[in-house]
């Protein structure tokens, strides 16, 4: 059995209960489902526990045009109609025009690999469904060549969704499932922590402050989150931006410098300034 | 082993099948939840919950069972939708009003305490006259907690045709977890797919590549098409709120349905009728609503109209200006359907009234004027009559 347990990595904070689901689906041998706000690090994790247990990874990005069938593999007949005509040899063996998909590529790996599938609420709703059987036994069949592709190891499976479209009862059922909450100031800590090694007590307290406040903002679009936090410390870093300059007390000055990292989005920035006004204005009366 | 637990899941509403039961079991005989109550905690939870709007309710039966308090199940299904009175109370406080509400223990100790008030009101005043925030020793009218007329709990009066009700499962988004009886509105909703060819050429056309290659002279001439698509584009307007309460559960099913019947759905709410914004969350339909032109213009006049609602209002709200029970509308709501009607020529609307009260209450036949007679009952055969009018 996996010997191995992952506890995170040296640039990964996990939360208990995230380990849990990590090390209960590398246990059980069956994917794992992690949805979560956007930013709070999901396709962070397969490359992670990849990486924490020395397990070569396979990545398999979705999108809205992809189909299950291209996971497994596709039989390029316009090139063999091609080389047909061309009279080239490697026409008489159909192997020669069978595409290999990412599934197949991480059922033949020699050690048991991580593969992740990436958002896969992208693709078409019949996606999940056709991918039920392959998930479950872990192989398939390649009727071109009538070849039975059967994992040799069963690959940790973590896939992402971003809840954008509802993913079938038959699949769900068939993984583990983990929500990414939203990190608390504590978490955030630690996670800054292992990211900026270093950085000075004031800026950090100061900088959770300010952000903490920023997603507070009530009907924002789009909640900066944990990427936002990061990108934005970097900034601050490389501008040198002294830790009193966040401090919202200082209510002439409340939005924060360079907020452009947090908010993403034209109304949130809108509404943001509108927020700060209105307050700077019932501040001065 | 657990099968307690498993069917107090069940009774609670959680969709555990016996699958996922008989994973956690290989997985605590793997030894993985051996250490403590949390690590079992986590791992049935990683387990049993697939979806992040079930976790709250799958603490709530945790801690229940754990508890060995089997009769705590009753309140989960009466919840208030606390993140958004929240919001609305730091948006409306200041610093002064915040302080004082702090000194009385929090806003969590107020909202216990609102929350007692709200069993209490449910027990002993059936007819709901007594408003939280109006008794003057209520710690939420000082605080203007009630700046719109906003009621708090108010079930069972009789006749709903009235201003401005908030209550308990007006601010809940439709769930659209109902899988229950949906097949059936899912076939329905099939009958609307139309598939088209579009976006990328990346399918062999055989047909025409044999034609092609004949006229070439037997020297091949590969033509390729896009894949065919389900096309259809829907725009689902719901009535929420109100006397659409009685509804909840039929529509829950129709949402539910179309959400993953359609690849271009987009669904607005409204109460009682349309006016010059709509709202996509309605836990922040005060703070988030889209301008009607807005969606006119950003949506073409290729999408199907399908308004979900009884209709079942005072007629002003529809033919006057600021007839609107929530706020001052400057033009009536028909003026607003009209506009809908212009843009969007294949629309319908669904009422889940039964058709032999619509003759009795003048707002439906008013509506259904102004639908042009595209008012069909919301039941199957209704579904399917619409679609079929929709075409």
């Amino acid at each position: 059995m996996a010997g191995k347990r992952f506890t995170g990595t040296s640039t990964y904070v996990a939360t208990d209960d995230l380990m849990m689901a990590v090390n209960a689906a590398v246990t059980l041998e069956r994917p794992i489902l992690v949805k979560g706000e956007p930013g709070t690090g999901k396709t962070q994790l397969a490359i992670e526990v990849a990486q924490a247990l020395g397990k070569p990874l396979y990545e398999w990005h979705i999108k809205s045009t992809t189909k299950a069938q291209q996971g497994l593999y596709e039989y390029d007949a316009v090139a063999r109609l091609r080389d047909s005509q061309l009279g080239d040899e490697r026409v008489h063996h159909i192997g020669n025009y069978i595409v290999r998909g990412k599934l197949w590529d991480a059922f033949e790996s020699r050690e048991q690999p991580v593969l992740l599938i990436d958002e896969v609420d992208k693709a078409d709703i019949e996606f999940p469904n056709d991918l039920l059987r392959e998930l479950d036994r872990m192989e398939f069949f390649v009727y071109e060549t009538k070849q039975l592709v059967k994992a040799v190891h069963r690959p940790i499976i973590v896939i992402t969704s971003n809840n954008e479209k509802e993913l079938p009862d038959a699949f769900l059922r068939r993984c583990f499932f983990h929500y990414i909450k939203f990190p608390d100031k504590q978490t955030m800590q630690r996670i800054i922590d292992v990211h900026f090694p270093g950085l000075k007590k004031s800026l950090l307290t100061e900088a959770l402050n300010a952000f903490y406040k920023v997603r507070d903002v009530p009907g924002l679009k789009k909640k900066p989150s944990t990427s936002e936090l990061l990108d934005w410390i970097k900034l601050l870093l490389a501008e040198d931006i002294p830790p009193e300059a966040l401090r919202a007390e200082n209510s002439r000055k409340a939005i924060p410098p360079l907020y452009g990292a947090l908010l993403k989005n034209e109304q949130d920035v809108h509404l943001f300034e509108q927020l700060v006004f209105l307050d700077r204005r019932s501040g001065q009366q | 082993m657990l099968i307690p637990f498993f069917s107090l899941l069940r009774d609670g509403g959680m969709k555990t099948s016996i699958t996922e039961h008989l994973t956690l079991l290989e997985a605590m005989k793997k030894g993985l939840a051996g250490q403590s109550v949390d690590d079992f905690y986590y791992l049935s939870r990683a387990c049993l919950v697939k979806d992040e709007s079930q976790l709250d309710r799958f603490d709530r039966i945790f801690a229940a069972y754990f508890k060995g308090v089997e009769d705590s199940l009753a309140d989960l299904f009466t919840e208030l939708p606390e993140e958004w009175l929240r919001r609305q109370a730091e948006l409306m406080l200041s610093d002064e009003e915040r302080a004082k509400i702090e000194s009385l223990g929090g806003f969590d100790e107020l909202m216990q305490a609102l929350r007692e008030r709200l069993e209490e009101q449910r027990e002993r005043h059936e007819g709901g006259s007594k408003w939280i925030g109006t008794a003057g020793t209520s710690p939420f009218g000082a605080y203007g907690y009630n700046p719109e007329g906003v009621r708090i709990g108010q079930k069972g009066s009789g006749n709903r045709r009235a201003v401005k009700v908030w209550d308990r499962r007006e601010y809940r988004n439709l769930d659209d977890s109902v899988e229950l009886g949906t097949r059936n509105i899912k076939v329905a909703l099939r009958r609307l797919r139309k598939f088209a060819r579009e976006g990328a050429a990346d399918q062999l056309d055989l047909e025409d590549t044999i034609d092609k290659t004949a006229r070439n002279a037997g020297f091949l001439d590969i033509r390729m098409v896009p894949e065919r698509h389900n096309a259809i584009k829907v725009l689902l307007c719901l009535d929420i709120g109100g006397s659409m309460d009685d509804h909840v559960r039929v529509c829950e099913e129709v949402f539910s349905a179309a959400r993953s019947e359609f690849k271009h759905l987009e669904y607005f709410y409204f109460h009682n009728f349309v006016y010059e914004s709509l709202w996509k969350d309605n836990r922040r339909r005060h703070s988030e609503r889209l301008p009607t032109l807005d969606i006119t213009h950003k949506y073409g006049a290729d999408y199907k109209l399908i308004f979900v609602g009884d209709a079942t209002m005072s007629p002003y709200e529809i033919v006057y200006p600021g007839g609107s029970v929530e706020h001052w509308n400057d033009e009536p709501g028909s003026v607003w359907i009209r506009r809908l009607l212009n843009t969007y020529h294949n629309a319908i609307w669904l009422n889940p009234e039964p058709v032999g009260r619509w003759d009795y209450t003048p707002s439906i036949k008013l509506t259904r004027e102004l639908m042009e007679d595209r008012m069909f009952p919301l039941t199957i055969a209704g579904l399917d009559d619409g679609i079929k009018a929709l075409h």
